[in-house]
C-alpha cells in the first residue's frame, strides 16, 4: 500500500508547514469550483424526486393528470390532496403503528444485545467461544430465507395479525452484538475494578459503569436498528393482514391500489410517510451520520 | 490507564475458589435473553425451514409428509426458478458497480472541503431514510410513460419516450436507477468517514512533493481506501442479492417476469401458490448461493490481507 510519496520523508515537513499546506486547499481554485459545480449537479439530481413529488402533491388531481407536464400547474397550488389523505386515509394510524413497533424493536434489541455483548466482552464462561462462533456465523443468514418458516411459526404461535408478529423476529441483530462487544472491549477494565472490590454485582457494574460510558455506541446502534425497522417492508407485509396493524411502508403499498391514478394523493401520502424520519434527520443529522458510519461497516 | 491501578492485583486473582461456576452462571445469565430470541426466532426457523423443504407442506394443509429431496429436484428443473435467480444475479452485478462508484465520487467531492457540508450530506443521504414504498411511489410516478417527468425531459431534448417499467429490456435498469438514488447515500457515508480518517500528513507530504489534487486522490486517497472499498463492495453484493421491495412494488416482477428476483419467487410460491415446502426448498437454494458467495468473499479478503 505504501506508495513512494508516502514513505519518502518529505523535506521541511517537520514544523510550521502544516498551515502553509492547508491554506491553499481552502482557496477557490479552478479545481474547487469544478468540484462544487459537480457536487451541486448531483445534489440537484438527488433532490428532483422530492421536488417533483412535492409539486405534484400540491396540484389538483386534474392538473396532476393533465397531459401537459409542468412544474407550475394552471390552477395553482393547493393542499387539497393532503387534506383528503388525512381525512379518509390511515396515515396517522400507520405512522403510530410504525412508531411503536420500531421503538419496541429498538428497545428489545438494545437490551438483549448489550447484555450478551457484555458477557462476551468481560465474563469468562464455559462455552463462550462456541457461542461467539454461532452468533458470528448467523450474520450470514439473509432474512428473506426465514420468511416461510417464520410465517409458519407465527401461525403456530397464533401471533399472526398481532404486533408481536412484526416485532419479535426483528430483534436479533448479531452484527450489532459485535459492534457493542468491540466497544466494551475498549473500556479500560480498571474502571470496574474498584466496584468489584466493593463487592458490586456484575449487573450493577454493567448498568452503572459500562452503560453510561457506552452512550455513543448505544445511540449509534439504536439509530441503525430504528431506521431499519421503520422502513422494513417484507416481513411486516407478510406478518399482518389486519388493516389496523399495518406499518407505514406496508400501508403505503395498499394506497397504490386504493387511489389508482390519483397522483396528487399518491404523492401526498408518500411525502407524509417520508416526513417523520426526514424531520428527525434534520434535527439529529450529526448523530445519525456518525451512527450510520460507525455501525454501517459491521453489516446490514 | 493510570499507573496507580497497575500495581493493584487484578480482581480476577482476588476471587475465591468457586468463582468459576459463578462466572459460568453470570456469563450465560447475561447471554440468556438474547439467546432465547436467537434460538426461537433465528435458529429454530432456519432448521425448521430446512425440514419444511423436505416435505410437501402447503398452506392448505395437504400432504405434510416427508418427500425427501423431491422439492429440490423440482426446483433445479424449474425454469422460472433459474430465471428469477438469474434476475437477482443480474441486478446484483449492474447495481453494485454504480452504487460503489457514485458513492466514491460523492465522498471524494465533499472531501475536497466544500462549504456547507451539511447541505450536500443531506441531499445525498436523505433518500436512504425513506421506506422502499415511498421510493417506489416517487419513481413509478417519474417513470410514467405519458405524464412522467423523465420522459418529459427526454422529449424536451429531442429523444424518444421510454416505456421504463413496461419495457422488458429497460425495466431492470429503471429499478437500478431508483435503487441507486435510494441507497447510494449509505455507501457515500461510509466512504466519507473513511476518507476523513486518512491522516492529513499524507496529503501534506504529497503536496510538498508537488502532487496535485488529482494525483493525491489516486496515489493516496484511493490506496488508503482499499479496505473500505472491499468492505463496501462485499456489503453491497449481499444487500443487492436480497432485492425484493422495489421490484415487487414498481414492476411486480414484470413485464413478463423480466425483473422478478428470487426472493419474489420464494414469496409467490409460498403465499400465492401456497406451496410452503417447495418455497422453503427454493429459499435454501438461495441461501446456499449466499453462503458460497460469502465464502468466496472471505477467501479473497483473507488472501488480500495475508
Amino acid at each position: 500500500m505504501a506508495t513512494p510519496t508516502l514513505t519518502r520523508p518529505a523535506p521541511n515537513a517537520t514544523t510550521g508547514n502544516s498551515l502553509k499546506v492547508r491554506q491553499p486547499r481552502k482557496k477557490m481554485t479552478a479545481g474547487r469550483i469544478a468540484a462544487i459545480v459537480v457536487a451541486a449537479f448531483i445534489a440537484v439530481l438527488w433532490l428532483i424526486p422530492f421536488a417533483w413529488a412535492t409539486a405534484t402533491a400540491f396540484k389538483t388531481e386534474t392538473d396532476a393528470a393533465a397531459p401537459d407536464v409542468t412544474w407550475l400547474p394552471p390552477s395553482g397550488f393547493t393542499p387539497e390532496a393532503f387534506v383528503k389523505v388525512f381525512q379518509d386515509g390511515n396515515i396517522p394510524l400507520w405512522t403510530w403503528n410504525s412508531l411503536y413497533t420500531s421503538a419496541a424493536i429498538t428497545a428489545i434489541t438494545l437490551v438483549i444485545s448489550a447484555l450478551v455483548a457484555y458477557a462476551l466482552s468481560r465474563i469468562d464462561f464455559k462455552g463462550k467461544k462456541v457461542l461467539m462462533t454461532v452468533i458470528i456465523a448467523s450474520i450470514i443468514i439473509p432474512p428473506p430465507v426465514l420468511i416461510i418458516p417464520l410465517f409458519y411459526q407465527m401461525l403456530a404461535l397464533q401471533l399472526i395479525d398481532t404486533s408481536w408478529a412484526i416485532i419479535l423476529p426483528q430483534v436479533i441483530h448479531p452484527a450489532m452484538v459485535f459492534v457493542l462487544k468491540k466497544f466494551f472491549d475498549q473500556i479500560p477494565r480498571e474502571l470496574e475494578e474498584a466496584a468489584v472490590m466493593d463487592g458490586a454485582s456484575r449487573l450493577r457494574i454493567f448498568t452503572q459503569i459500562i452503560l453510561p460510558l457506552s452512550r455513543p455506541i448505544l445511540a449509534a446502534v439504536a439509530i441503525f436498528v430504528f431506521i431499519g425497522a421503520w422502513n422494513n417492508f417484507l416481513w411486516p407485509f407478510i406478518a399482518t393482514n389486519d388493516g389496523n396493524l399495518l406499518t407505514l411502508p406496508v400501508g403505503l403499498q395498499t394506497i397504490k391500489s386504493a387511489y389508482g391514478i390519483q397522483y396528487a394523493q399518491n404523492m401526498a401520502s408518500a411525502l407524509l410517510a417520508a416526513l417523520p424520519l426526514i424531520v428527525v434527520f434534520l434535527f439529529f443529522q450529526r448523530q445519525i451520520i456518525k451512527g450510520v458510519a460507525t455501525t454501517g461497516l459491521a453489516g446490514t | 490507564m493510570s499507573t496507580s491501578t497497575l500495581s493493584r492485583p487484578r480482581p480476577e486473582n482476588l476471587r475465591k475458589p468457586g468463582s468459576r461456576t459463578r462466572s459460568n452462571l453470570s456469563g450465560w445469565g447475561f447471554a440468556a435473553p438474547f439467546l432465547v430470541f436467537f434460538l426461537v426466532f433465528l435458529v429454530w426457523p432456519i432448521l425448521y425451514g430446512f425440514y419444511m423443504s423436505l416435505t410437501g407442506k402447503s398452506l392448505t394443509g395437504a400432504n405434510d409428509s416427508l418427500i425427501g429431496f423431491a422439492n429440490y429436484a423440482e426446483a433445479l428443473a424449474d425454469a422460472d426458478m433459474w430465471r428469477s435467480l438469474g434476475n437477482t444475479l443480474y441486478f446484483t452485478v449492474i447495481s453494485t458497480v454504480p452504487l460503489v462508484l457514485v458513492a466514491l465520487v460523492m465522498a471524494a467531492l465533499l472531501n475536497i472541503g466544500l462549504p456547507a457540508q451539511w447541505l450536500w450530506r443531506l441531499s445525498y443521504f436523505a433518500p436512504y431514510l425513506l421506506a422502499s414504498t415511498v421510493v417506489s411511489l416517487f419513481f413509478t410516478w417519474m417513470y410514467n410513460p405519458q405524464l412522467g417527468l423523465i420522459n418529459e425531459f427526454l422529449t424536451g431534448i429531442g429523444l424518444p419516450r421510454v416505456a421504463w417499467l413496461n419495457d422488458p429490456n429497460v425495466a431492470m435498469w429503471a429499478v437500478v436507477i431508483a435503487t441507486l438514488w435510494w441507497t447510494v447515500g449509505f455507501n457515500f457515508l461510509l466512504y466519507l468517514a473513511a476518507m476523513q480518517n486518512i491522516p492529513a500528513q499524507h496529503y501534506e507530504a504529497a503536496s510538498l512533493d508537488g502532487a496535485g489534487a488529482w494525483r493525491q486522490f489516486f496515489s493516496i486517497t484511493l490506496p488508503q481506501l482499499t479496505p473500505t472499498t472491499v468492505m463496501i463492495v462485499l456489503l453491497q453484493i449481499l444487500a443487492s442479492l436480497k432485492i425484493f421491495d422495489q421490484v415487487y412494488q414498481m414492476t411486480a416482477g414484470g413485464p413478463g417476469g423480466s425483473t422478478r428476483p428470487v426472493v419474489q419467487y420464494i414469496f409467490e410460491t409460498g403465499f400465492t401458490g401456497y406451496r410452503l415446502g417447495y418455497s422453503a426448498a427454493i429459499s435454501y437454494i438461495f441461501f446456499g448461493l449466499i453462503v458460497v458467495i460469502s465464502i468466496m468473499q472471505f477467501v479473497i479478503t483473507r488472501r488480500r490481507s495475508a
